[in-house]
């Protein structure tokens, strides 16, 4: 899949964000760095700031379309 | 038959669990790789999973953790995350703080490294 899908999950579930990347790692469509920064994820743990990206994700983690995920979070500086 | 309570086991029962594909003597994960190698770099004394030898370990480990992807790394039976949180917090110095405060201050001398079979 293109990042285009990823990128849409994203922004709804982030509308704050005040960056928001995704990379497709290999080229092959299903390896994926996002990098997600969102007043939204000020003061969560690191566990539950992915699962935030997680939650948002969740169906192409589900169906397989991402086969791998690597995350970085931040909340507002 | 169930893996959940041998699950429990493990993540209850070490001080640290690190739930992989394959084992410390045969990484089949880059990610995998990943974790292992920063909680090697932070000292922590690992207790592994391999996940592989049945697909239903990993669906009922995320069931348990509510976490999708492996590896997954818990320290005294709370999840710490993933491959990249544990590197980033490893980076950071907070992983040897983290297992400092809750294994003691000695948790490094142990070196020990083990690999618990469930299948």
């Amino acid at each position: 899949m293109s990042t285009q899908p990823l990128r849409e999950l994203l922004e709804q579930a982030f509308p704050d964000a005040t960056e928001l990347q995704v990379t497709d790692r290999t080229g092959g469509g299903d390896h994926f760095q996002v990098v997600v920064a969102s007043p939204s994820l000020t003061g969560l743990s690191l566990v539950d700031q992915h699962r935030r990206v997680y939650d948002a994700l969740a169906e192409p983690l589900a169906d397989g379309r991402i086969h791998e995920l690597r995350i970085s979070t931040k909340g507002a500086t | 038959m169930s893996y959940t309570d041998k699950i429990k086991g493990v993540i209850d029962g070490s001080d640290v669990a690190l739930f992989m594909k394959g084992t410390p003597a045969l990484v089949m994960c880059g990610n995998s790789d990943r974790a292992l190698k920063a909680l090697r770099r932070a000292g922590a004394p690992v207790t592994a999973v391999d996940i592989l030898p049945d697909p239903q370990i990993r669906q009922e480990l995320s069931a348990l953790s509510g976490w999708p992807t492996i590896p997954q790394v818990f320290v005294k039976g709370e999840l710490v995350g993933g491959a990249d949180i544990v590197e980033e917090l490893e980076a950071s110095g907070e992983l040897e703080r983290t297992l400092r405060e809750r294994l003691g201050d000695g948790y490094a001398d142990r070196r020990d490294e083990r690999t618990v079979p469930l299948a």
